[in-house]
């Protein structure tokens, strides 16, 4: 490696390092931004109601909500103790 | 009817001051009647950079609780016939902004005056709030830095949901990117966010790239707005962000490394 190679590696490009950090960091928080209000809550009440049937975990409910041009999907994943399978997708589709 | 302006960044230090400033002076040296309007309760700033700080009698708050009225607390500046300044209050806290009292005041202004600019403070807090809840217009001034890229995100998404404009399901305010604090020498070395690179984040419409100068702390030295400095590159390039908000299609300027001649490179220009 000459002289010169060795001070052009030492430059990094320190803006395209940011660049994606901030496209990463931005999405995420827009998406946290969109979310109703009312998913924490949602997702207690239904968490609530499954455990006087079944024991399930804390964290055995996730609520995720995906957007697309001209529907929302709201979908519910609970994860049942005795099956190794999660039941995915059973949700429901609000068309806005 | 004025139209009301805020210039808001989220993240302190990156020149909304001094882009209020400017913003409205070229306003109102193209003819239109302006009022710059310091939000920033408690730590005013905005008489320094603008020249008048020994002139201020009433404030901002003064109006809001009666004490005086728009006339006794606006000061018109010396350099320009249609420019006024009303100051923030040094003394009490941002909570003195109620958002009747804001309003009302801003009414009033609104009979007389054709651009209404709130510089605000930094921050999400109560004076920020205030700053842009009646804007229709948001200035969003960026550096081409993470930590302000990320607040500026974040501000977007407050103006679109947290203002007069949102509440009443009216259109919503317009916003415009102004990048300041530019350094191409530094972009060109990948060594600071391009112009593209915070558009393509942001995805707002850029109002203007304000190069990093030796100008804006001149100016600030003097307390007279950089857009009077019409030979420097700070000073045309907000120059410009002004034709530009009016409508005019100028193109981008102070993108590309300036090539100093032989002199001023042996002298430093």
């Amino acid at each position: 490696m000459g002289l010169l190679d060795y001070f052009r590696s030492r430059r990094q490009n320190t803006a395209a390092i940011a660049k994606e950090r901030l496209q990463i960091l931005v999405a995420h928080e827009r998406g946290e931004r969109s979310r109703p209000s009312y998913l924490p809550m949602l997702q207690k009440e239904i968490l609530e109601v499954i455990r006087k049937y079944v024991a399930v975990d804390q964290d055995a409910v996730t609520v995720t909500l995906e957007q697309d041009d001209n529907r929302e999907i709201l979908e519910l994943n609970i994860v049942l103790p005795d099956r190794s399978e999660p039941t995915t997708g059973s949700g429901f589709v609000a068309v806005r | 009817m004025a139209r009301i302006v805020v210039v808001t960044s989220g993240k302190g230090g990156v020149g909304k001051t001094t882009t209020a400033a400017s913003f409205a002076t070229g306003l109102a040296l193209r003819g239109n009647r302006t009022v710059v309007i310091d939000f920033d309760v408690g730590l005013r700033n905005l008489d320094l950079i603008m020249g008048c700080e020994r002139r201020v009698v009433y404030d901002f708050v003064n109006v809001i609780n009666r004490e005086a009225n728009l006339n006794q607390a606006l000061i018109r500046d010396k350099r320009c016939e249609e420019l006024f300044i009303l100051p923030a209050s040094q003394t009490r806290d941002k909570e003195a902004l109620t958002k009747q009292g804001v309003g009302a005041v801003l009414d009033e202004l609104s009979e007389t005056f054709e651009y209404i600019v709130c510089d605000s403070p930094a921050g999400i807090e109560h004076g920020a709030t205030m700053a842009m809840y009646f804007a229709d217009d948001a200035i969003v001034v960026t550096n081409p830095e993470v930590s302000s890229v990320r607040d500026s995100d974040r501000m977007l998404g407050i103006l679109a949901s947290k203002s007069r404009r949102a509440e009443n399901n009216q259109n919503p305010i317009r916003e415009y990117l102004l990048l300041s604090r530019y350094s191409p020498s530094r972009v060109k070395q990948g060594e600071m966010l391009s112009v593209e690179d915070v558009q393509e984040i942001l995805s707002v419409y850029l109002l203007g790239v304000i190069p990093e100068s030796k100008a804006v702390l001149n100016a600030s030295n003097r307390g007279v707005p950089v857009i009077f400095d019409n030979e420097s590159d700070a000073g045309q390039a907000y120059a410009d962000v002004v034709g530009r908000y009016l409508g005019e299609d100028l193109p981008h300027r102070f993108l590309d490394i300036q090539k100093k001649g032989f002199l001023s490179r042996l002298f430093g220009g």
